[in-house]
């Protein structure tokens, strides 16, 4: 524990004691995050990668294919991901305003927001499986016979399946945050980690923005 | 100045000198869950060890195979699996994690003045990923091993029966290891650097080390995305590298170089850093053109990605694309280039003193000088079309895997093994060891070049009989090289235990890793040094033992 | 001084065009890396001789490199690494663009063997007879994985990929035999996948095509047994393309004398400008005829119906180059643009 932690009455383990002040540990946590991001999206970049060069391949199997889904409910899923980042960042806001109760509820308010996300995605799912618009040698999908429509499919489940695996790590940092938000840790003096998860939910977000109209609009 | 948690703790306890790191908490627990940068780095160091020995074991096993060109010893299945498993371990399990996890967590936070790295729970998370990874590929060559080369070459891996599944989780866990500890260097160094430390003053291995962080955090989830498409095809047939479904084969390999040509400057970035380091302490000399080696490890990594193309050149890929791959590569050689005539340019005028790791540092530099400019050779495109997928390849990445990252890798491990455990191990044997390698290295390897000019694909099982002279040659000069190794296994565990304590600097370096106590404490400095000076400044002299900094 | 730096270097006979230029290439870089290594390992040693530490507590000067001797430092190497490349790359470029007047060979990869059919004549497993003196291209595809045609004395070497075609050409300077092998790992059998180009005198391969075009070979094929499955008779490739046609139902749908059936006509077939239901043009070469065999619905011609089954696994490699060959001897006279001067297409795919 160290003694400047005490002094700024932080509470204890805030301060790592190899660092000088908790400004430079809070840079340290801000570079680290932010590095993260990258690693994030070149994650992602290889299937973006993948995407450009099938949809340079099969051009009019993308176009078709990409008509049948459900452009309501991809726009309602962009919709309810983007409120769910203004209500984590206005949680972080409160967090800083030091009204902790208030930055609970946000965090409640963008769980709940990304399960919709989830359930939307759910039922999407379903209708393709109920379609056999499915990825690779199990694509049967009567609407669209183009040769490369399985591409499309095999593509669209990875980048939303892969992007699906992320809304749900977010969600668990997301609950993490609110359990320590709730216990009272982040306030106008230290609210650094609750920062970074929002970062996180906001590459989610951002994540989908793209996903969105190269699938669903052209 | 603070004292840290642990200083605290130690109010009564015996007196600072004799509690280093290693004798503060003996516990399993106290090694198990420790969050110290260098218990971690040991770690690190006994687990690549021991990945290094097995693949080791693995070319050995393939070197006497191919003493006979018709089947031998094992069948083709089995050869096919171990050269996979010996490219699989030795890249992933030992040369990529090396030098960064063993001798840079160890070493950057001494070098800069540091506590410990910015993130040490995360370095320790590293650690056990690694194992994590290094276990469920093990697990997966238990049950039957994968035989499609460490490359993964789609639609073979997507197709073939044996296990690739494993190893290629055990790959993707690997790479988030080696992600975690790039990014844990680049935050630390640029956070944690001690006063008056700025960059052009940074000790040169943590600049090898910086560059291959950006490497490691930038190229890493490449190989990530791609070794998991590659694991969903194979047991959920999305067909995404599947001819047969509009797939494309040659997108993988794209995908794949674009992590794995950048991933040898992963292996070799570290060993250059060694080598600035080691070079200076050695000729008692500051680095000749500190600025031009420094900033060449940023130009590496900056080159180092838009070259993975000249792995492409007999794909099918077009020959414009060829071309300016080819052209690239050509600046990547000049980087490398000026840190060859710079580290020559150390010795000069300085006070050269032969050790077991200068023996290193000669065998490195001319390794480096030939395994290179080879390495340019194949990017010349028209010879690369002999050389391409031949013994050629082999013994040019073996030049500079071996030749260059294991040589340092051995430097840095005698070099620093004072610094890291207190002790002295025996120097005659260093070098009876130092010469069978350098010596059995260029028996196994210079045979293997002109097995390459002869026209003798890689990965045969079985060859035509004129391959055979070359090949028996090559085998005779690796248990030279085996011997070596296991010499050097010998005289350092019996250092470890036996191996008379001593001084803090041994060496008389000048290098910011010595200001603090060999073995260093806990809490590495009693208090943070503040630097005023370059690196390895020899202008003047001071007993050994004691570097002034301020 | 050529054959000298050869056989030390260990490289195999000259058996191509390319090789003496390429090897005269590989002479100069490898000369270089030598004096290059023989320069820094020298210097260092001798810096080790003169700069011995002579006490313990000596000192060095402080030296900073003067900032022409850095330029140097870059110059030198650049130079020398351009002017290989540049050199290279000429070369690289000469292997990379077949000559209009090559003649073709088909080639197909599978584990664990060679298939050559050639357009006017027979076919054979692992074994490819070649002219001397005549520009041979090899237009090469794979069944199941990636495999790499490789002959060393020619110093060609190419992948052969699922999926795709991809070409690679070269001139035989004289008669001999020369072993093809596999440099791309595709298995078990990886390194048996091995065959042999026979290099003939132009005269004794025009006798041997003869002969083969008669069929009074057709029981002394070359390698292995003929009863690889899947592989067609012997015999010319058109012939073969007719009968292949004839037994798979073809001609059901498509005509061969320019009548419209359920399908386009045959007749004049061959770099045909079709309109496709999309809207787009298409030309009618080797690499859409084998893409309507394996997938028709992908690509319609605009006023048929996509009722044709796809044949992919059903027609086999040779059977489908023979198809393509007899599709493309379907020339009315009104277009033939000549007597058959060779294929003058250009690359089935231009990568």
């Amino acid at each position: 524990m160290s003694h400047e932690a005490d002094a700024l009455g932080l509470p204890r383990g805030i301060l790592a004691h190899h660092f000088s002040s908790l400004e430079r540990q809070n840079e340290a946590m801000r570079l680290g995050m932010w590095l993260f991001l990258a690693t994030e999206i070149l994650l992602f970049a290889g299937l973006f990668t993948g995407y450009a060069v099938y949809r340079f391949q099969f051009p009019l199997a993308f176009q078709e294919a990409s008509r049948h889904l459900n452009i309501t409910l991809g726009t309602l899923n962009t919709v309810v991901l983007i409120t769910s980042s203004f209500s984590v960042a206005l949680s972080i806001f409160y967090a800083r305003t030091d009204r902790p109760r208030a930055a609970a509820l946000c965090l409640v308010v963008t769980l709940l927001f990304a399960l919709a996300f989830l359930g939307v995605k759910a039922v999407e799912y379903a209708e393709h499986f109920h379609e056999h618009a499915l990825p690779g040698k199990y694509y049967a999908y009567e609407a669209v016979k183009v040769p490369g429509a399985a591409m499309f499919y095999t593509l669209y489940f990875l980048m939303t399946g892969l992007h699906g695996v992320h809304v749900v790590a977010g969600m668990s940092v997301l609950s993490w945050l609110l359990w320590r938000t709730l216990q009272g840790r982040y306030s106008s003096r230290y609210y650094t980690g609750l920062e970074m998860g929002g970062l996180y939910w906001h590459l989610v977000d951002l994540v989908w923005i793209f996903l969105y109209p190269l699938l669903y609009l052209i | 100045m603070r004292l840290s948690e642990t200083t605290d703790s130690l109010a009564g306890a015996p007196p600072l000198e004799t509690l280093n790191y290693l004798t503060d908490g003996t516990t399993v627990m106290s090694w198990v869950n420790t969050r110290d940068h260098k218990r971690v780095g040991v770690m690190f160091l006994a687990a690549v060890l021991v990945a290094f020995f097995l693949g080791g074991l693995f070319a050995l096993t393939l070197r006497m195979k191919l003493l006979q060109p018709g089947p031998f010893l094992m069948d083709a299945l089995s050869y096919n699996r171990l050269f996979t498993l010996h490219g699989v371990v030795m890249i992933f399990l030992f040369l990529i994690p090396a030098i960064p996890g063993a001798f840079g967590n160890f070493m950057v936070p001494l070098m800069i003045g540091a506590r410990d790295v910015a993130f040490p729970r995360l370095n320790l998370a590293s650690f056990y990923l690694y194992l994590l990874g290094a276990a469920i590929a093990i697990w997966g060559m238990v049950h039957g091993g994968a035989d499609t080369g460490w490359t993964f070459y789609t639609p073979y891996s997507s197709t073939t029966p044996t296990q690739v599944l494993p190893i290629l989780l055990g790959v993707f866990v690997l790479g988030f290891s080696s992600i975690l500890t790039g990014l844990n260097f680049i935050v630390t160094v640029h956070t944690l650097r001690a006063p008056g430390l700025n960059w052009m003053r940074m000790p040169l291995f943590v600049w090898g080390i910086y560059g291959t962080s950006i490497i490691q955090v930038l190229a890493t989830p490449v190989l990530g995305i791609t070794v998991l498409i590659v694991a969903v095809e194979r047991f959920a047939g999305f067909g995404m590298f599947d001819p047969a479904r509009g797939g494309d084969p040659v997108l993988y390999q794209h995908m794949f170089w674009f992590y794995s040509h950048p991933a040898v400057y992963i292996m070799v970035l570290p060993a250059m850093g060694v080598i600035s380091e080691t070079v200076c302490t050695f000729s008692r000399k500051n680095p000749f053109g500190y600025r031009a080696i420094a900033l060449s490890s940023l130009g590496i990594a900056f080159v180092g990605f838009f070259t993975w193309g000249h792995h492409l050149f007999v794909a099918g890929q077009s020959t414009f694309d060829a071309g300016a791959f080819g052209l690239l590569s050509m600046l990547v050689g000049i980087f490398t280039a000026i840190k060859v005539f710079n580290w020559v340019g150390t010795m000069y005028r300085g006070a050269i003193k032969f050790t077991t790791p200068f023996a290193y540092i000669c065998g490195f530099l001319y390794f480096i000088v030939f395994g290179g400019m080879t390495g340019i050779a194949l990017a010349t495109t028209s010879l690369d079309i002999h050389w391409h997928d031949t013994y050629f390849v082999v013994a040019h990445f073996h030049f500079i895997m071996v030749g260059a990252s294991v040589m340092a890798f051995l430097a840095a491990l005698h070099y620093w093994f004072p610094k890291m455990f207190g002790k002295t191990y025996s120097e005659g044997w260093g070098l009876v060891a130092a010469a069978l390698i350098i010596l059995g290295f260029n028996a196994t390897f210079v045979p293997q070049f002109l097995l390459g000019n002869y026209g003798m694909p890689r990965r045969y099982y079985q060859y035509p009989d004129h391959f055979q002279a070359l090949n028996v040659a090559s085998t005779a000069g690796s248990t030279l090289l085996g011997f070596g190794f296991l010499i050097i296994l010998i005289y350092l565990v019996i250092a470890l235990r036996w191996g008379a304590r001593c001084t803090q600097n041994p060496w008389g370096s000048k290098g910011f890793e010595w200001l603090s106590a060999s073995p260093p404490p806990t809490h590495n400095f009693d208090e943070i040094p503040t630097i005023t000076q370059m690196p390895h400044d020899y202008r003047t002299h001071e007993p050994p033992g004691v570097i002034r900094v301020s | 001084m050529n054959d000298f730096l050869r056989r030390m270097l260990f490289l195999p006979e000259q058996a191509s065009t390319f090789a003496r230029d390429l090897d005269r290439l590989h002479f100069f870089v490898i000369l270089t890396t030598f004096v290059m290594s023989f320069l820094v390992g020298t210097t260092a040693i001798l810096f080790f001789v003169r700069f011995r530490r002579r006490s313990e507590t000596q000192t060095t000067p402080h030296i900073e490199p003067p900032m022409w001797l850095e330029a140097l430092f870059v110059t030198i190497p650049l130079s020398f690494f351009l002017l290989w490349f540049f050199v290279g790359f000429n070369e690289f470029v000469r292997q990379q663009t077949p000559p209009a007047d090559a003649m073709d060979v088909y080639v197909m990869g599978k584990k664990w063997m060679w298939k050559f059919a050639y357009p006017d004549g027979p076919n054979a497993i692992n074994v490819l007879r070649v002219p001397a003196g005549r520009n041979v291209r090899l237009l090469m595809t794979s069944r199941d994985v990636i495999h790499s045609f490789y002959v060393p004395e020619f110093r060609i070497k190419k992948d052969v990929l699922p999926g795709r075609y991809t070409d690679q050409w070269f001139n035989a300077v004289a008669p001999g035999r020369f072993q093809i092998l596999c440099a791309e790992y595709c298995g078990a059998g990886h390194s048996v996948m091995r065959g042999e180009v026979i290099v003939m005198k132009p005269e004794e391969y025009e006798t041997w095509l003869a002969l083969q075009k008669r069929g009074a070979l057709a029981s002394r094929q070359d390698g292995s047994p003929t009863e690889i499955e899947g592989t067609p008779a012997l015999g010319n490739l058109v012939e073969q393309g007719k009968r292949v046609a004839a037994e798979k139902g073809c001609l059901k749908c498509h005509s061969i004398d320019g009548t419209r059936h359920i399908g386009p006509t045959w007749l004049d077939l061959y770099h045909r400008r079709e309109r496709l239901t999309t809207g787009a043009f298409i030309d009618a070469d080797e690499a859409y005829l084998t893409r309507s065999m394996m997938d028709p619905a992908a690509e319609i011609v605009d006023g048929y119906q996509p009722v044709m089954p796809g044949y992919e696994g059903k027609l086999t490699a040779p059977e489908t180059s023979a198809l393509v060959e007899y599709i493309k001897s379907l020339q009315s006279d009104a277009v033939r643009t000549g007597p058959s001067e060779g294929p003058s297409y250009a690359p089935l795919r231009n990568n």
